[in-house]
């Protein structure tokens, strides 16, 4: 961080969430922060209320489209929480962990229990596929009713409801997360050997690595046109292009909000090329990714929490984070 | 390290105990919590949320070191028990018994984000007093979780006579010198024998007997795994350290264990590390007290080792 930067922080408004914060979500005009300790802590201005979604258990993930906010837990749950602040089960496996989730715009979900994955689509149908792995990552394609499942060996692009085998997608190691581009052209995976691995879907199912990382890339934000890939896991956002139909291959990366502090999480401003970048150490930088001018967010604090989620809200004027101890806060951008 | 959370992988062949010394652990009162990562999900008569069913998913790793592999299950578990930071004391990983255990310690020094939460305490095997030394012959998981073992609960006592104790000893001895061995009935110890052991262990190579470690002087010689141990006085860093890198990098695959306590020259503190295969993890421990005597002790277990180009290779360290 160079002398010269400029705060904002004083335009956060803090909030003491309480626990480690896995995912947030705004749901209206209210943030919901989904919490390890198995609560919902919805925090509109003027008034917090918590929520015990989870109550025996831990919030393992979470995930949101603005309409609901869903989250799964070490207690088996998957609960689904809406913009009234009500909540309901949607699925229970009897206990076993539910450690990866996945929306599709329609309104159907996806969640893995181990290796076991279920779809549940809108009207409720559930399919469930055995994945040769735990599956960790689940990602639904942009179109279509089609789920991307990563696991060790690659990544399995299923069709629930139809009858074609699932297509193996397969690379060498463990894959983590998976994301789909925007376009449906790519699919890309973090990985256990600090990389990314991407496919090229059209037209020839090309392969793409993306490597020197110092950590695993475990946050991953596509920017509002797709054209850029935004990540985590070095002491700067790496941000892929992705806007030639080849991808990134044979072109560098750009890195965002260089720092001698590994980047935890980045989020992507929903309308302008602005990146949020979330930190090892709690600092928060607001980079404006044409041309890297960096503004503070959040100094870094002494106990060096990191940053563990982050979301803007749909107007991107409000951006929410929360870190491990539990420590959050909602900047609004004047 | 103080606030890394300790985990004692619980190994042993089939039927030798270990899950009635898991049941023991979990039902005593010692005003511990455990979190416990199992895999025959079931046999466990305990209702505790915080035991928890894995895979044994065996992964290799993609980054040019051929036997490095680690239990991916084990990372993405150990991931969200730390969601529940606070709730528990320490981490119990169950391996059934056909495991090699190389994978489950590999993971704890391989995953970055596994070596920064939590610290390998112990690799904990339970053998059968009666049986163990026919499963030595038949059985080379047995052997293995033999050789990787930092305390090793013989069980089932009450089934043979002392002859019969001393005999299995000795074999247990000629695999692996240097782990602390306990003799037990039901698996009756004192937990904290057993768990969070800080190294502790590893202070049994300061006491492995003196003929163990002159060359030739095997009790048993066990025909598959090779183990010694060798003793010297301060020994050199600038030596050392490029040694024991190299050797564990092409000597990786055949070594199963090293570990060794090491006196460099003015520094007051025990350099203590610890290997598996060619994972190498060390650091400066405690100081020297005023009455130890400096000695640098090592152990290697594997399997063709060449043991004179290793005990030439640690003397020419000498300080």
């Amino acid at each position: 961080m160079s002398g010269t930067l400029t705060s904002i922080a004083d335009q956060v408004r803090p909030l003491a969430a309480g626990a480690e914060v896995v995912g947030i979500a705004w749901l209206g005009e209210a943030p919901c922060f989904a919490l390890a300790d198995g609560t919902i802590l919805r925090a509109p201005e003027g008034g917090e209320t918590r929520a015990p979604a989870h109550p025996a258990g831990a919030i393992l993930t979470a995930v949101s489209d603005a309409k609901r906010l869903v989250t799964a837990g070490d207690d088996g749950r998957v609960v689904e929480t809406l913009p009234d602040g009500t909540s309901r089960v949607l699925a229970e496996t009897g206990g076993a962990w539910v450690d990866a989730l996945a929306l599709h715009p329609d309104g159907a979900i996806g969640y893995a229990a181990g290796r076991r994955v279920t779809a549940r689509d809108a009207k409720g149908r559930t399919r469930t596929f055995e994945a040769p792995s735990s599956a960790r990552g689940l990602s639904f394609a942009p179109k279509g009713y089609r789920l991307a499942i990563a696991h060790y060996g690659g990544a399995t692009l299923w069709f629930p409801n139809l009858e074609p085998k699932p297509d193996l997608l397969d690379w060498k190691g463990s894959h983590l997360d998976v994301v789909w581009s925007p376009d449906g052209r790519f699919v890309v995976t973090s990985m256990q050997e600090n990389s990314l691995h991407g496919w090229r879907l059209q037209p020839d199912r090309g392969h793409m690595r993306m490597s020197g990382y110092t950590a695993k890339p475990r946050s991953l934000s596509w920017s509002f046109g797709g054209a850029w890939l935004a990540t985590s896991g070095a002491d700067a956002a790496i941000v892929w292009p992705f806007g030639s139909k080849e991808g990134p291959m044979g072109k560098a990366p750009r890195e965002c909000g260089v720092r001698h502090a590994r980047v935890t999480r980045v989020g992507f401003h929903p309308h302008v090329n602005v990146l949020a970048v979330g930190y090892e150490d709690g600092c928060v930088l607001l980079v404006r990714f044409d041309d890297g001018a960096e503004l503070l967010a959040r100094r870094p604090d002494e106990d060096k929490n990191p940053v563990t989620a982050l979301a803007w809200d749909k107007a991107g004027g409000r951006l929410a984070f929360g870190c491990q101890d539990g420590a959050a806060g909602i900047l609004t951008i004047a | 390290m103080s606030d890394k959370i300790p985990v004692t992988v619980l190994t042993g062949y089939l039927g030798a105990g270990k899950t009635t010394l898991l049941n023991r652990i979990l039902t005593e009162q010692h005003g511990k919590r455990y979190a416990v990562i199992v895999n025959e999900f079931g046999e466990i008569g305990i209702d505790n949320e915080l035991v928890v069913g894995a895979d044994e998913e065996v992964f290799e790793m993609n980054n040019g070191c051929i036997c490095c592999t680690v239990r991916g299950d084990l990372i993405r578990i150990i991931e969200g028990l730390m969601r529940r930071k606070g709730q528990f004391d320490a981490i119990i990983v169950e391996t059934t018994g056909l495991a090699d255990p190389a994978p489950v310690a590999q993971t704890f020094f391989v995953d970055a984000d596994v070596a920064e939460r939590a610290r390998l305490d112990a690799v904990v095997t339970v053998a059968d007093a009666k049986w163990l030394s026919e499963r030595l012959k038949d059985a080379p998981e047995a052997k293995n979780q033999i050789a990787f073992a930092d305390v090793i609960l013989l069980n089932k006592v009450d089934l043979v006579d002392e002859a019969a104790l001393a005999d299995v000893e000795g074999r247990i001895r000629a695999i692996n010198p240097s782990a602390t061995i306990h003799r037990t009935q039901n698996c009756a110890i004192p937990i904290a024998d057993v768990l969070d052991r800080k190294a502790f262990d590893l202070d049994r190579i300061m006491e492995v007997e003196p003929e163990f470690l002159e060359p030739g002087h095997h009790h048993h010689h066990d025909d598959e795994i090779d183990s010694f141990s060798f003793r010297a006085g301060e020994v050199n860093p600038d030596k050392f350290m490029p040694w024991i890198s190299e050797l564990t990098q092409t000597e990786g695959p055949n070594i199963l264990r090293c570990k060794g306590i090491v006196a460099f020259p003015k520094e007051p503190k025990r350099f203590v590390f610890q290997g598996v295969h060619m994972i190498l993890d060390g650091d400066l421990q405690r100081d020297w007290k005023p009455d130890e005597k400096r000695e640098s002790r090592v152990v290697f277990i594997g399997r063709d080792l060449n043991e004179r180009a290793i005990r030439d290779g640690f003397m020419a360290c000498a300080a």
